[in-house]
């Protein structure tokens, strides 16, 4: 029970920590700490084929192509750009506004039940494995056509136009 | 097994809906606060992770596998969303030489 606690402090401190650093590349390696609490939020619920994925897919290939782009971008001389002080506190300000409302909406809902896992294997691969391919079987395919279409995207955005160049 | 299962179960459903309502606020801050287009896009990021651990954690609470399919989905979404949103910022940045997003103010009037 206190694992949870302490892990979604460390969620919380890291993912401020994210944007408060000034330097992009540290704002990246704090953002892989947070990714890596949230899989061992995952790994507490039994939720083991989502552990892994995010283990794969969020820190391996998008935090690493974050990296890579901030590679290229290359932008270690110039200072990063700041906000001026009356803007930063208006968002802070307008995001407290939005987790007070959560929050108060939460208050109202009134006394929560704890979670509790009746099925053990219910994020295991196998289980999810059969409802994936028997239900949200056309899902599943339009999203194949999604990242084909997203590759043929992002390929086409960054490469330069001949005509220009 | 028995352990993990025994280590949430004294945990309300109301902690994880604070804790994520919380990531999800701070992605929001992050959006507002920062001008270097690369971190808005990382606190999206944090944004959309929190709704996943949200999803988790009601899918855990009914017993129903439905919403860790919806996560998968979301995965994948988010995996499309950066690989296209990474190739703007990389043809802005070979437009304008920056990635303030304050450059970018040719549709503001």
């Amino acid at each position: 029970m206190s694992t949870f606690y302490f892990i979604a402090f460390l969620s919380i401190f890291f993912s401020i920590l994210v944007i408060s650093a000034k330097n992009p590349v540290h704002s990246i390696l704090y953002l892989i700490l947070t990714f890596f609490t949230f899989t061992i939020h995952y790994i507490l619920m039994n939720a083991q084929f989502l552990a892994i994925v995010n283990f794969i897919v969020y820190m391996g290939a998008i935090l690493v192509l974050f990296l890579y782009t901030l590679m290229l971008i290359n932008l270690n001389k110039e200072s990063e750009p700041r906000k001026s002080n009356l803007v930063k506190f208006a968002g802070v300000i307008g995001g407290g506004c939005f987790l007070v409302t959560i929050v108060a909406s939460l208050k109202a809902l009134g006394v929560s039940h704890p979670v509790v896992l009746q099925d053990p294997n219910l994020g295991l691969v196998k289980n999810l494995g059969k409802i994936l391919f028997n239900e949200y079987l056309l899902p599943f395919e339009v999203s194949s056509i999604l990242l084909l279409s997203a590759m043929v995207g992002a390929v086409l955005l960054a490469t330069k136009d001949p005509k220009i160049a | 097994m028995e352990t993990i299962s025994q280590n949430i179960q004294a945990i309300p459903l109301n902690h994880y809906i604070l804790l994520c309502a919380i990531v999800f606020s701070i992605g929001v801050i992050g959006v507002l606060i920062r001008r270097n287009a690369i971190v808005i896009f990382m606190s999206i990021e944090l944004m959309l992770n929190s709704v996943n651990l949200l999803l988790t954690a009601f899918s855990v609470y009914r017993g129903d596998a439905t919403g860790q399919v919806f996560v998968f989905f979301i995965m994948a979404l988010a995996a499309a969303e950066v690989a296209v949103g990474l190739a703007i910022i990389v043809m802005i940045y070979r437009n304008t030489n920056s990635i303030d997003t304050n450059v970018l103010n040719r549709l503001k009037w």
